[in-house]
């Protein structure tokens, strides 16, 4: 029989720390083709149509950049949570506040335009993300309430309250009963960076300096740094003179105004009008670009650009070879495990041990348990 | 009286589901171990009971199926939680993103399909006395199995000495490891344990509650039964009376959408999940019982030092 053990590292190796994303990737792809040889289809082909085609021309690459920035807003936020240890799982409701509040403008006031109006929907959807972000700080702070449940369970109101609004006092009187909004007029409309070549949209250049500037907090000022000590350790922070509770807030409040940003971002840019449905699970699949990206923002811009495209490969299978675009969400979640379990490299080495061969002292050590436990 | 006989009926297969995917991952947490993947295992279970069900034609391999794949994709959890010390709350919700998708992979040609329903309980004569008979003999199998694990389950945790190691190794795993009980694998079977109790919870839902395939069935189940092992303070019983409740809500917001209350479907809709929220508010404010409460390792990574 075999066995596994970690023997833990005199220091965290530098080299797995860069090099398991990759392993990590490395493993997905050999699983996912697995995965496609048990569907019947040519894994070589399959990933030729999952993972190049869709990036092969220039419009494309736009879409890319469509479905990367809120992935990449939202992981960054998230990348300062996780590593404060502060677990925000909910930033799909946050996302969908952002595009509510910020949304306000173009369906309340269609009448109002000008230039005014696109930096005043984008505050609004920050405000909104952050407001409804706030909620499971709140709890957390006052009433000690764990914020992994509260902030998932508010995504399920926020979807309700969404589906109210677009079904209900929102919805277009001319939409002939469709449930959605106006279309947004010229002035609330993201613009798009190059309309000759696509669609891609300022959002990316706001995820992109979302992750520049997150990154400097992170690594270059005090902020940052009582970020990662109440991570690694609230009762040094506490000697430090952190407060733990004005940490729950920053963190809840910083990723919920960058979750409200991409969904104000994506409503404005790329979809044009508030739906039922304006996500595609970006706030969940934000968790994997996180953690892929190592929660460093600049590891997780790249990473962004990868879950984007397991999105647009999904899509291209679907069309091409009739195979459900769940195998998307399928390849994300193989991606995490894969990454979560890559990461064990960088604290342990892994050993392999048979039990039948070792005659070290681990294993009569082993042995000697059992024995300890009859003779109690 | 027939209306409340029938009330009282849907609310415990409301309930069922809960409680038995609370009830396992309570023998879960009071290991130590977190495993917020419940709502990925239960998704996993619906659609793999469901699957038996629908290709085999009997709900009972439908049944085995559902407890089978829960178990399996727990397994997965505690590899990489027990044996390569990945982050719990990370690992725990990987598994639940990968269930959503795998499951909703695997449903793909099941969507629209008919399905098998366990058949109710029916025993002559008992279950036809007026009121009581139908309420305590004529439910369908997975209820009695809930009670069942219930009152297993309380007395295995405090009425053996296996329960009473289980607990230890949640409230200190070293010291535990230090007298030579096997931690690691003390958690393996209870994670698998969990992860069998959330398939069944999952086949309650495609065999019984509504016997067919609809991608993200559990709805968020999964995680109202976290909560409920919070909410019960980690005391089956209580997660018995917190189910029910639950199991009331939830019943409870659908009748009144029927009745045409004046009050907005998805306002009614969001009731769970709302009160769940305030149920966690509560429970949690008394700072000290809780940490009284709460198992000390949970969450905590262990690597067995040699």
């Amino acid at each position: 029989m075999m066995r596994l053990e970690l023997v833990k590292r005199p220091q965290r190796s530098a080299l797995f720390s860069m090099l398991s994303p990759f392993i990590a990737f490395a493993l997905t792809i050999i699983a996912g083709a697995i995965l496609f040889a048990l569907l019947g289809v040519n894994p070589l082909n399959a990933f030729k149509i999952y993972f190049i085609e869709p990036i092969s021309q220039v419009w494309q690459l736009h879409e890319l950049a469509i479905k990367a920035a809120p992935l990449i807003l939202i992981a960054v936020g998230l990348s300062v949570c996780y590593k404060a240890n502060i677990w925000n799982i909910g930033a799909e409701g946050q996302f969908i506040f952002g595009a509510i509040f910020g949304s306000a403008i173009p369906v309340l006031f269609p009448q109002f335009e000008g230039p005014l109006v696109l930096p005043l929907m984008l505050l609004l959807g920050m405000v909104g993300g952050a407001a409804y972000a706030a909620i499971p700080a709140l709890l957390k702070t006052r009433f000690n309430t764990n914020e992994i449940l509260t902030s998932l369970m508010l995504v399920y109101v926020a979807q309700l309250f969404l589906d109210w609004l677009v079904r209900g006092p929102w919805r277009d009187p001319q939409g002939h009963g469709f449930p959605q909004t106006i279309q947004f007029g010229d002035s609330a409309v993201l613009p798009e960076l190059m309309p000759d070549a696509g669609r891609a949209n300022w959002g990316f250049v706001f995820a992109l300096v979302a992750a520049v500037l997150i990154w400097i907090l992170m690594g270059r000022m005090l902020k940052g740094f009582e970020v990662r000590v109440l991570g690694s350790s609230p009762r040094a922070g506490r000697f430090a003179g952190f407060g733990l509770n004005r940490m729950v807030f920053f963190a809840f409040l910083l990723s919920g105004a960058l979750a409200g940003l991409a969904g104000i971002s994506e409503v404005s840019g790329a979809i044009g009008q508030l739906q039922p449905v304006i996500s595609p699970g970006y706030g969940f699949t934000a968790i994997i670009v996180a953690f892929l990206g190592r929660l460093n923002p600049l590891g997780i811009i790249g990473a962004g650009l990868v879950l984007a495209l397991t999105y647009l490969g999904g899509e291209a299978v679907q069309s091409a070879l009739g195979i459900s675009d769940k195998v998307a969400r399928v390849f994300q979640g193989m991606l995490l495990f894969f990454v979560l379990g890559c990461d064990t490299l960088i604290h342990y080495r892994i050993r392999l041990i048979g039990l039948a061969l070792t005659k070290q002292e681990p294993a009569a050590k082993l042995e000697a348990a059992p024995k300890l436990k009859e003779a109690r | 009286m027939d209306i409340t006989v029938n009330i009282l009926l849907t609310i415990a297969t409301a309930a069922t589901p809960l409680l038995i995917a609370a009830i396992g991952e309570l023998v879960v947490e009071r290991s130590g171990v977190l495993n917020l993947g419940v709502e990925g295992m239960m998704i996993m279970g619906a659609v793999g009971g469901f699957g038996a069900g629908h290709l085999t034609g009997s709900p009972w391999i439908g049944l085995l199926a559902a407890i089978a794949m829960g178990a399996l994709f727990s397994l997965l959890f505690a590899v990489m939680t027990l044996s390569l010390a990945t982050n719990q709350v990370a690992t725990g919700l990987s598994l639940t993103l990968l269930g959503l998708g795998l499951s909703g992979m695997i449903g793909t040609s099941f969507v629209g399909q008919p399905g098998v329903r366990l058949p109710n309980l029916d025993i002559p004569v008992l279950t036809d006395i007026p009121v009581i008979g139908k309420l305590l003999f004529g439910q369908d199998p997975i209820f009695y199995i809930s009670i069942a694990l219930t009152s297993a389950v309380m007395w295995f945790l405090f009425k053996t000495r296996t329960g009473l190691t289980l607990r230890s190794i949640g409230d200190s795993h070293t010291s535990a490891h230090a007298l030579g009980i096997k931690v690691i694998r003390y958690r393996y079977l209870a994670v698998i344990f969990g992860g069998a109790c959330a398939g069944l919870a999952g086949g309650h839902l495609s065999l019984v509650y509504t016997p067919q395939w609809v991608e993200n069935m559990s709805a968020g189940r999964g995680w109202i039964a976290l909560a409920l092992v919070v909410f019960a303070s980690w005391r089956p019983w209580r997660v018995l009376a917190g189910a029910y409740i639950f199991g009331a809500v939830w019943i409870g917001q659908l009748h009144a959408q029927a009745f045409g209350i004046p009050v907005p479907s998805q306002m009614l809709s969001s009731l769970p999940y709302l009160a769940t929220v305030v149920v966690l508010v509560l429970i949690s404010r008394n700072k000290r019982l809780t940490m009284m409460n709460t198992p000390a390792s949970l969450g905590q990574p262990f690597v067995p030092d040699r």
